[in-house]
């Protein structure tokens, strides 16, 4: 890491660590009775200890070769290690809280562990540590190579991988100690918050001045939508988190959003983290890595295109379909309605086109377990978003909101779409990334396949079930017109369905540790793919990290 | 005229509707404008080239 960097970076990340060092000690002392204290402290140990790796590095051997020659790939492989590592985090902790449900005993009567606050570590772990590391990483990998241009800086996407997960640590971390701002999706509190901005903003600049220096006219459209990822969630995330902190020594604030309007707010936001946080970039690696797996080019770019600003403009709209039979005005929740409806042609058409692009290439989805990921990821897509025009009507609505249908739609996106098309994108991209013929073990990523899809399909059809169940209970009136069923009545309903989740997202979990077990042995033992220059190649670890020619 | 809710709602369901109409026909133009097809063909190939510098 550190030898890719000449001896001047070296002393910018050294800067750049002291900076804020500095700024987490002016939070760290007069918030030391606080929680905030507790975060600023926890920063400046990581500050110091990453100087502490740096430091003693400074003088070594600088780069010696043409930087323009070669692409910059080392935070690319952080990410990855990164991306992995927070899918075990937040997937155990899924596990553990889906557990919880059946076996309420498991929160050992801690506070941390208790529900309310281990169910937004999951979300924050599977979201922002799994999902965010992942885009960030193939961000980084696509534009560079549809640009044909080496990434705009050498420390700055640094920056933006350790700042992100640092403000994804100081959340998980946060909530533990009941620091949240009772946002969905958005619980860190008011610092955590203004430092993803700051994170943000240097990652949308490096995006873009990458792309500046493209060698290629045109801007292929997978950048578009890790564009439009960047900037819609510096968008949303900066509207939603507009707060005032009671005192610049406490980590608790109060929205400046009023009563029904922060709730307009928050399901802008919510339903725009899922259309560009958990689509748009998602979609931006089907646009790469599918075609460049099955060695087919994308079936029709025009439609990619059209399904592009069909996505952006509807799903902006939709949110309010989360506000059914609220204090919302009713057309607000009537237009949201609309749009959810409207979206299915862009999501489809995006859908369609993925499969379209295997016309004549299906053998290979049988062969290839990783482009099978792929293809999988792309019908769970379409499904879910079904699923999704469809709950956002107001009559189906009635009955699924606040079930565990609600639930089972979610993972139906999460576990199907958006985690295995990362699978299949990491497969794909891990071997070129560190230059190895192919993965380590193709028997293990078959393994991870029929894990993950079963433990999809078993996830799901429970929530189905128990949320169909739940929603039908909730509204049996008897012939004296009083409900028929107590809420406690529906738990018990509920239970084996709670145990069935359980065991879906454990084999789920399963399948992430094989796929990391499969790229650790990939990086370590994987066959070195024999250049066809053939010199220099195989340098050993270290000297060149950089691709070597 | 006064800025109040009712200006608002009146702003967002009609305008809202022509900047959709508007930004669509633009969409649907650029996409299929003739000029363009060798651009989309030449990126929709371009993933598959040599990549590895830049």
């Amino acid at each position: 890491m550190v030898a890719g960097l000449t001896r001047a970076e070296r002393q910018s990340c050294l800067f750049l660590l002291t900076l804020v060092g500095l700024g987490a000690l002016l939070v760290a002392v007069p918030g030391r009775w606080d929680p905030i204290g507790v975060h600023g402290l926890l920063v400046i140990l990581l500050c110091a200890a990453t100087a502490a790796y740096i430091l003693p590095r400074l003088d070594l051997p600088e780069p010696v070769e043409d930087r323009s020659l070669s692409y910059y790939d080392d935070p690319i492989k952080a990410g990855i290690a990164l991306t992995m590592i927070w899918a075990i985090f937040g997937m155990f902790v899924g596990v553990w809280v889906a557990a919880q449900l059946a076996w309420p005993a498991l929160n050992f009567d801690m506070a941390w562990s208790s529900f309310g606050r281990l169910r937004p570590a999951h979300t924050t772990g599977v979201i922002f540590g799994f999902g965010g590391n992942a885009l960030i990483a193939t961000s980084f990998h696509v534009v560079q190579r549809t640009s044909r241009a080496r990434l705009a800086g050498h420390v700055s996407p640094w920056f933006v991988i350790f700042g992100y997960n640092l403000f994804c640590i100081m959340a998980v971390t946060g909530y533990g100690m009941g620091i949240t701002q009772s946002k969905e999706y958005a619980e860190p509190e008011w610092y955590a918050d203004i430092w993803l901005v700051i994170v943000w903003v240097t990652y949308f600049v490096l995006f873009l001045r990458t792309l500046a220096r493209r060698k290629e006219p045109h801007i292929y459209v997978a950048n578009w939508y890790y564009l439009a990822f960047i900037v819609v969630v510096a968008i949303l995330h900066i509207v939603n988190n507009l707060a005032l902190p009671v005192s610049l020594a406490g980590a608790k604030s109060y929205t400046i959003w009023p009563g029904v309007q922060d709730a307009m707010v928050q399901w802008w936001y919510g339903h725009n983290a899922v259309a560009f946080f958990l689509t748009a970039g998602f979609l931006a690696m089907m646009y790469y890595y599918l075609p460049k797996r099955a060695n087919r080019p994308i079936f029709s770019y025009r439609l990619s295109i059209l399904s592009f600003w069909g996505i952006t403009f509807f799903y902006m709209w939709a949110g309010s379909h989360h506000l059914h039979y609220t204090a919302l005005p009713h057309w607000v929740q009537t237009l949201g309605m609309t749009f959810s409806v409207m979206l299915l042609v862009p999501s489809w058409a995006s859908a369609g086109n993925a499969l379209m692009t295997l016309r004549g290439a299906w053998h290979k989805v049988r062969d290839d377990a990783t482009l099978r990921f792929m293809v999988v990821a792309a019908i769970f897509y379409g499904l879910s978003t079904f699923e999704g025009s469809f709950m956002a009507v107001r009559a189906v609505n009635s009955l699924s909101h606040y079930t565990d249908w609600t639930v089972g739609h979610v993972h139906a996106g999460a576990l199907g779409w958006v985690a295995l098309i990362t699978f299949g994108s990491i497969y794909t991209l891990v071997p070129a990334l560190w230059k190895r013929e192919r993965m380590y073990s193709n028997g293990l990523i078959e393994v991870h396949f029929w894990l993950a899809l079963t433990g999809t399909l078993i996830y799901v059809f429970a929530m189905w079930n128990s949320g169909i169940i739940q929603g039908l209970m909730w509204r049996t009136y008897t012939e004296s017109d009083t409900l028929a069923y107590s809420f406690v009545d529906t738990l018990v309903a509920m239970y084996p369905y709670y145990i069935a989740r359980t065991i879906g997202g454990l084999l789920f979990l399963i399948g992430a540790i094989v796929g990391s077990y499969n790229i650790w042995m990939t990086v370590r033992r994987g066959i070195p793919v024999q250049e066809k220059l053939g010199e220099g190649e195989l340098a050993p670890a270290g000297a060149v990290p950089s691709p070597a020619e | 005229m006064s800025f109040d809710y009712d200006t608002l709602t009146a702003f967002a369901k009609s305008w809202g509707l022509f900047y959709l109409l508007a930004m669509t026909a633009a969409v649907l133009v650029y996409t299929f404008w003739p000029r363009n097809r060798k651009k989309f063909d030449a990126a929709k190939t371009s993933v598959f080239r040599e990549e590895d510098r830049p």
